[in-house]
């Protein structure tokens, strides 16, 4: 059962569109409404064709911006919310018409907590063994494996109530887990965790993944992305809009580098000669309401043209009046795809 | 169908039943024990109300215990759970259909309102003695009966729990159970409506009066009650119709 033993997740021209408001985990965010005569006001749209393809045994990420669609990729890929459009597969298994077999192969970690507040931690996980039939003896010995490794150990017999949003997210993560299952989700995984029990989630899910599970992850922390994922879709309104190593996506904007100015005034003249700059590979200008006009030059160097773009703009009597630098990033590629700031 | 995962859902709740054993001992019986000591007893031996309505009180409250019971064993966890902690939503991840969850709580409210209806029975028969007269003619018929006001409160759960907000449970309690309590004909029996015609007739879309006359009608035949098939055929009808109305709007609340 080769599918089985590594199994992937595929999804082909998924369209969402909740015509109530997305549930919190999945939107919060609004993506484009669609504007009819005939269509109720309040329908937005979620997912708008999303295809993926998800290998057998890789970490993927799924990045992009509050209201993307990122949790309503998971949601529909684990069940929870009805495509309206689309299919989506995980191993072999149809996810909407083979629900069961599909559950069965997939842990989840939601975005928001959602722990079983009248059991205690090892409970949780004792319970949540047994809904997948797994027998008393290997649910014990499981659950204290888990507990020690989430380093929970000295809390597994107290209710969770009074668990701090870190110590229930690694028990969500520790439940997902516990029946071992063939793909992971997790949505936001990082998120409210504090740096050391970020790295202890990383090793923790690198070596699930080294055991030769998928592991499906969202995030909005390029960091987070880049150091954990063998691939990453970029998606924003529902869209795919770039796939590939973090790598790949990185060298695919041009240069690398990005420097966003900000002029007093505007200047066609200005521009054009930027463009000629040595390392300067683009440059997309837009004006904003107060008359100033902000250019984006990607370039293959970073801080040395700073000289040179503050001399031309001196030539053209034009005030420079803000450089920002950064440097290859996950978060360039961003806004070189959408035009808007990944944690806008 | 997963019996294991099945058995290890109604473990669950059972598990935590019992660790809120006393809570709920006290929410089953405190209500309707003072109401059977004011009513069945002071009122009663201060000459105010006939001895006779010791026996006519007696299933009335036992169909109370088991309709609050089962309506707030089901509603109350699905309501905060849906809405408030998302607890549920690890369960819906389980190896089941999402249906069977649903009816996991029905079976195990229905449960928990027989043990509330066959415990309130002896509590309430001692509390009143002596002059409690208990028919019990077929007890087969009572036992069918029974069963059907379980599955009443507990079907009635599962479609009040998916269909209202947790805001409004406040609401719940004061538009809906107390009206039906008090036009549920425990208190008195149908019969007693005869006089006013037409809430004679409108009480019958009340499902708690089949409970209480079913109840009257196999435990204290000697007073006036629905005949027994309309009472069978009014729970039967009842239990399917929330059942359905609760799977839907459980179906609606598991996925977006």
């Amino acid at each position: 059962m080769a599918a089985i033993m590594l199994a992937g997740i595929h999804t082909q021209d998924l369209r969402k569109i909740y015509t109530s408001p997305p549930p919190m985990a999945a939107g919060g965010g609004f993506g484009p409404r669609r504007k009819g005569k005939d269509q109720p006001a309040r329908e937005v749209v979620a997912l708008d064709g999303l295809s993926l393809d998800v290998r057998g045994g890789e970490i993927f990420g799924l990045l992009g911006p509050n209201g993307a669609g990122k949790s309503t990729t998971v949601g529909i890929l684990t069940t929870r919310v009805r495509p309206t459009n689309g299919k989506a597969w995980i191993g072999d298994y149809d996810i909407w018409a083979q629900q069961v077999e599909v559950k069965r192969l997939i842990g989840v970690v939601a975005q928001r907590p959602n722990l079983d507040f009248a059991l205690t931690a090892r409970e949780i996980l004792l319970f949540h063994g047994a809904y997948f039939g797994m027998d008393s003896r290997t649910r014990a010995a499981r659950a204290t494996e888990l507990l020690d490794r989430f380093k929970l150990s000295d809390r597994g017999d107290q209710l969770t109530r009074g668990f701090s949003g870190g110590m229930m997210q690694r028990l969500s993560i520790a439940r997902a887990m516990m029946h071992d299952p063939q793909v992971l989700f997790l949505d936001e995984p990082s998120a409210g965790l504090d740096p050391q029990t970020r790295l202890l989630l990383w090793e923790i899910i690198r070596e699930y993944n080294e055991s030769g599970k998928t592991i499906l992850l969202t995030t909005h922390n390029m960091e987070e992305a880049d150091a954990l994922c063998q691939r990453l879709a970029i998606i924003d309104h529902g869209r795919n809009i770039a796939l590939g190593t973090p790598a790949e996506l990185k060298a695919s904007v041009p240069g690398g580098f990005l420097l966003r100015l900000r002029f007093g005034a505007q200047s066609s003249d200005l521009i054009d000669r930027l463009k000629t700059l040595n390392g300067v590979r683009e440059v997309r200008v837009n004006n904003d309401d107060n008359g100033d006009s902000n250019a984006d030059v990607y370039a293959d160097r970073g801080g040395s043209l700073v000289s040179e773009i503050a001399s031309l703009a001196a030539t053209a009597s034009v005030e420079l009046s803000d450089v920002h630098i950064s440097e290859p990033s996950l978060e360039n590629l961003f806004l070189h795809h959408t035009g808007r700031s990944l944690r806008e | 169908m997963n019996w294991k995962t099945f058995w290890a859902l109604l473990a669950r709740d059972a598990h935590v039943a019992r660790r809120n054993f006393v809570p709920l001992i006290l929410q089953t019986f405190l209500q309707p024990m003072m109401f059977v000591f004011i009513f069945g007893r002071v009122m009663v031996r201060s000459g105010y109300m006939p001895v006779a309505y010791k026996s006519l009180l007696l299933p009335g409250i036992m169909a109370i215990s088991m309709i609050f019971t089962g309506v707030w064993a089901v509603a109350m966890p699905l309501i905060g759970e849906f809405q408030f902690t998302h607890e549920i939503e690890d369960r819906l991840l389980a190896p089941i259909e999402n249906h069977w969850l649903a009816i996991e709580k029905v079976c195990f409210g229905g449960a928990q309102a027989i043990v509330a209806g066959l415990a309130v029975l002896p509590a309430a028969w001692l509390l009143l003695r002596p002059g409690v007269e208990l028919n019990l003619q077929s007890p087969l018929l009572f036992a069918v009966v029974t069963l059907l006001v379980a599955l009443l409160s507990a079907c009635g759960g599962l479609a009040l729990g998916c269909s209202i907000n947790q805001e409004k449970i406040g609401l719940m309690f004061s538009m809906v159970l107390t009206p039906m309590i008090f036009f549920g004909c425990t208190y008195y029996p149908w019969s007693a409506l005869e006089n006013f015609p037409i809430l004679h007739k409108v009480v019958l879309v009340n499902p708690l009066v089949y409970a209480s006359e079913g109840l009257r009608g196999t435990l204290v035949p000697q007073f006036p009650h629905l005949p027994i098939v309309a009472v069978l055929a009014g729970l039967f009808i009842f239990d399917l119709f929330f059942l359905m109305l609760g799977l839907r709007q459980f179906r609606r609340k598991a996925v977006t």
